[in-house]
């Protein structure tokens, strides 16, 4: 398989849907974030952002949670099938 | 469980006492502590079982110190209920959830361990709800689990078995809704201790092990399948108002738009309450000087306390508007939509979006707003917070701001009349506190508190209908604060003041004003603020406002009263001959800088753990003061001519 950058969720457009695969935070913050529902396997909606660029907003296990652009950029999602299928070809 | 039931002969009869039993009078109390994630309700619900003041807010962890209340039960019962730290986990992680582990691991020496839990969870979203039960159920204690919003979730469609759940988690569940008060009886069976099932010994039940998250998400998961938990439809409420409120362009103008109404209302729902109550207090004390007979008793009635006092209490409704706001915008989660736009500018100025919010409660007292900041678990952001809270206007600055306003600033319509000349000054005020606060936290964070990238992650609330309960309580609450901060600290003063202004005694006559102790002080430091344009009558109320600024309008009250203008002219003519225009200006910036209140150091000292922050916050802000009202005073009379 090619070797592509592994996405996170800072790539997602709005209402993309995907499901987490890992956090690469330090510890503390990566099981702050997991108490939250950022957990490896739930499935996250990115939602709106703040006006300006500012934070946005991500629905994850049945609450709102909003989050930094960087820490997003930390939160890698699995790749789904269809993409994969679309960098091999 | 031995260590807190040793002494009760009792105790030691239960294998395992489920439910406190009654103790005999001079036993410790029976202590029962609410424990639940932040949003959960557990303040309202606090509220509900007490009656007591407490702070509720719709905002992850506002409530940072525990609460006690009592709650009365049938049959002339009562328990002792404690309000914790709202917590995801008992992983200790920041300061408020170490509080809550602290206080029911029963490692806390400054309170006892307590005998039950009442665990308050949000229906509407059980399943992560539902992880904090299995280290609150680790701990043994007798714990009932209460579901709250249950008007939520049966409105949006979903559905739980409360018999199958409370049979998995051996502990008695029942669906409350605390706004609402439905289910309230049932938390009385539990802390009265009838259910017969309490008095049984809770079998063990089969925990994840804690510190794996996934595994405890996994348990709270297959519980809610084995309670056939039905999670409601998504708030689509609050969806939309997100569409609005966090909309690029609305979004902002709708923040704007709050904004400048909450202070044109102040302004104007206010000012005839206010009159009527100035009439009061000016007729009440020309009726009292009319009465009393002659003697130095009555001066010191009508003009020290009658003036000091009177002039301060017509603040109250003002005051009062403003917490009406404040918490109508926490206790409807707009707070946390604020928080989120104003974390892009908070960041340039090296904060978050957390810092915003103790910051905004910080426009009604300083006091709540450093306590709230334990939310911000950066050590170094949450210094910097505690900083630069007291440049927010309080409302204890509304006294002299509205004195001074009423008294110098003409009532013309500016910006197209949408705003009056005295709203706008006002306005100004505030921005000038919040720009200035910003600028020291990003000279702070740049220098003495730098920090590397700190993280924000903020869980947006659904949007509630705030219940009057809540803001009846709250304004109650700071009703009483400031009335019990008038009968003493503001009667103290004003009491001392017109004893000074009375002494010495020559010839058996009390002195003229200038020449009395009182007058004395104030001429001493005369030339260190003739160049703010303050005369030394004005430097009396610069000391006495030390102790709180609303002080300041008490001693001008006294000290008018003792030169018999008060009653005459009414405090806001009398002020005209001792300031003039600029020196108004100044002094207006010099309270919206200084640091003149003793509750505040205390709270940081407290916070911070010794004098050295306090002591810097108070130069600082004295430096700010000094500085910021000689230029105020010499740019405005430049222009004035």
């Amino acid at each position: 398989m090619a070797a592509v950058a592994q996405k996170t969720l800072a790539d997602l457009q709005t209402g993309q849907r995907c499901i987490l695969d890992r956090l690469d935070l330090p510890e503390g913050v990566a099981r702050r974030l997991m108490e939250l529902g950022f957990l490896p396997g739930n499935e996250v909606i990115p939602g709106r952002r703040a006006p300006g660029g500012g934070p946005r907003v991500f629905q994850v296990d049945g609450s709102e949670v909003a989050l930094r652009e960087d820490t997003a950029a930390r939160l890698y999602i699995r790749r789904d099938p269809e993409s994969d299928l679309i960098v091999l070809s | 469980m031995s260590g807190c039931h040793g002494d009760s002969p009792r105790a030691s009869l239960l294998p395992n006492p489920s439910i406190p039993p009654p103790r005999a009078a001079g036993d410790r109390p029976i202590i029962v502590a609410i424990v639940g994630p932040p949003n959960s309700g557990k303040s309202t619900l606090f509220n509900r079982l007490t009656g007591l003041r407490q702070k509720v807010a719709n905002f992850p962890g506002v409530t940072v110190e525990h609460r006690m209340g009592k709650a009365k039960l049938k049959g002339h019962q009562e328990v002792f209920l404690v309000d914790l730290p709202g917590v995801y986990s008992l992983h200790p992680r920041a300061e408020d959830e170490q509080v809550t582990h602290d206080v029911l691991t029963g490692e806390r020496a400054d309170f006892p361990k307590p005998d039950a839990v009442i665990l308050i969870l949000d229906v509407t979203n059980l399943g992560r709800n539902l992880v904090l039960a299995a280290p609150i159920l680790s701990l043994g204690l007798p714990t009932q689990v209460l579901l709250n919003m249950a008007d939520d979730l049966s409105a949006r469609g979903g559905k739980v078995d409360v018999a199958a759940l409370s049979a998995e988690l051996n502990s008695p569940v029942a669906l409350i809704s605390a706004s609402k008060g439905t289910g309230i009886d049932r938390i009385q069976q539990f802390l009265l201790g009838t259910a017969a099932r309490l008095n049984a010994p809770p079998a063990r039940i089969e925990l994840p092990v804690l510190h794996d998250i996934p595994k405890c998400r996994q348990w709270a998961a297959n519980l809610g399948v084995r309670a056939s938990y039905r999670a409601p439809a998504p708030p689509l409420w609050t969806r939309s108002l997100d569409g609005v409120f966090l909309h690029p362009i609305a979004g902002p103008l709708v923040f704007a738009a709050v904004v400048i109404a909450v202070f044109q209302s102040i302004f104007s729902w206010a000012q005839p309450i206010m009159d009527g109550l100035q009439q009061a207090v000016a007729s009440s004390g020309q009726w009292l000087n009319q009465t009393l007979p002659d003697s130095p008793w009555r001066s010191l009635l009508v003009d020290g306390i009658w003036s000091g006092v009177g002039s301060v209490v017509v603040f109250l409704p003002q005051i009062l508007l403003l917490f009406l706001f404040i918490g109508i915008l926490e206790d409807s989660g707009y707070l946390a939509r604020a928080a989120l736009i104003a974390d892009r500018t908070m960041a340039k100025f090296g904060l978050q979006g957390k810092s915003f919010i103790p910051l905004l409660s910080a426009y009604a007292c300083a006091v709540p707003a450093i306590m709230a900041t334990r939310v911000i678990e950066n050590k170094r952001d949450r210094m910097a917070t505690i900083m630069i809270s007291p440049l927010m206007t309080c409302s204890a600055r509304l006294p002299i701001y509205t004195l001074l306003i009423a008294a110098f600033i003409p009532n013309i319509p500016v910006i197209g009349g949408f705003l009056s000349l005295p709203a706008a000054v006002m306005l100004g005020l505030y921005i000038l506190g919040f720009l200035t606060a910003i600028a020291v936290a990003r000279l702070l964070k740049s220098s003495i508190l730098k920090s590397t990238g700190s993280s924000f992650m903020l869980e947006m609330p659904p949007y509630r209908w705030p219940t009057l309960q809540s803001l009846g309580l709250r304004l109650l609450d700071r009703a009483k604060v400031f009335l019990r901060r008038v009968g003493t600290v503001i009667l103290l003063v004003a009491i001392v003041l017109w004893i000074l202004a009375h002494l010495p005694y020559s010839h058996g006559q009390a002195p003229d004003l200038e020449q009395s102790f009182a007058g004395m002080t104030g001429k001493a430091i005369e030339p260190l603020i003739k160049p703010l344009g303050f005369n030394w009558k004005i430097g009396i109320g610069l000391i006495t406002s030390l102790a709180a600024r609303e002080v300041i309008v008490g001693t001008l009250g006294t000290i008018y009263g003792i030169q018999g203008d008060e009653q005459s002219k009414g405090l806001q003519a009398a002020i005209h001959q001792d300031l003039s225009v600029a020196g108004a200006v100044a002094l207006l910036v010099f309270f919206a800088f200084a640091m003149q209140c003793f509750s505040t150091l205390a709270v940081v000292k407290r916070e911070t753990g010794g004098w050295r922050w306090p002591l810097f916050q108070f130069s600082y802000m004295l430096a700010l003061a000094y500085s910021g009202s000689w230029l105020a005073f010499h740019v405005t009379r430049y222009f004035l001519g």
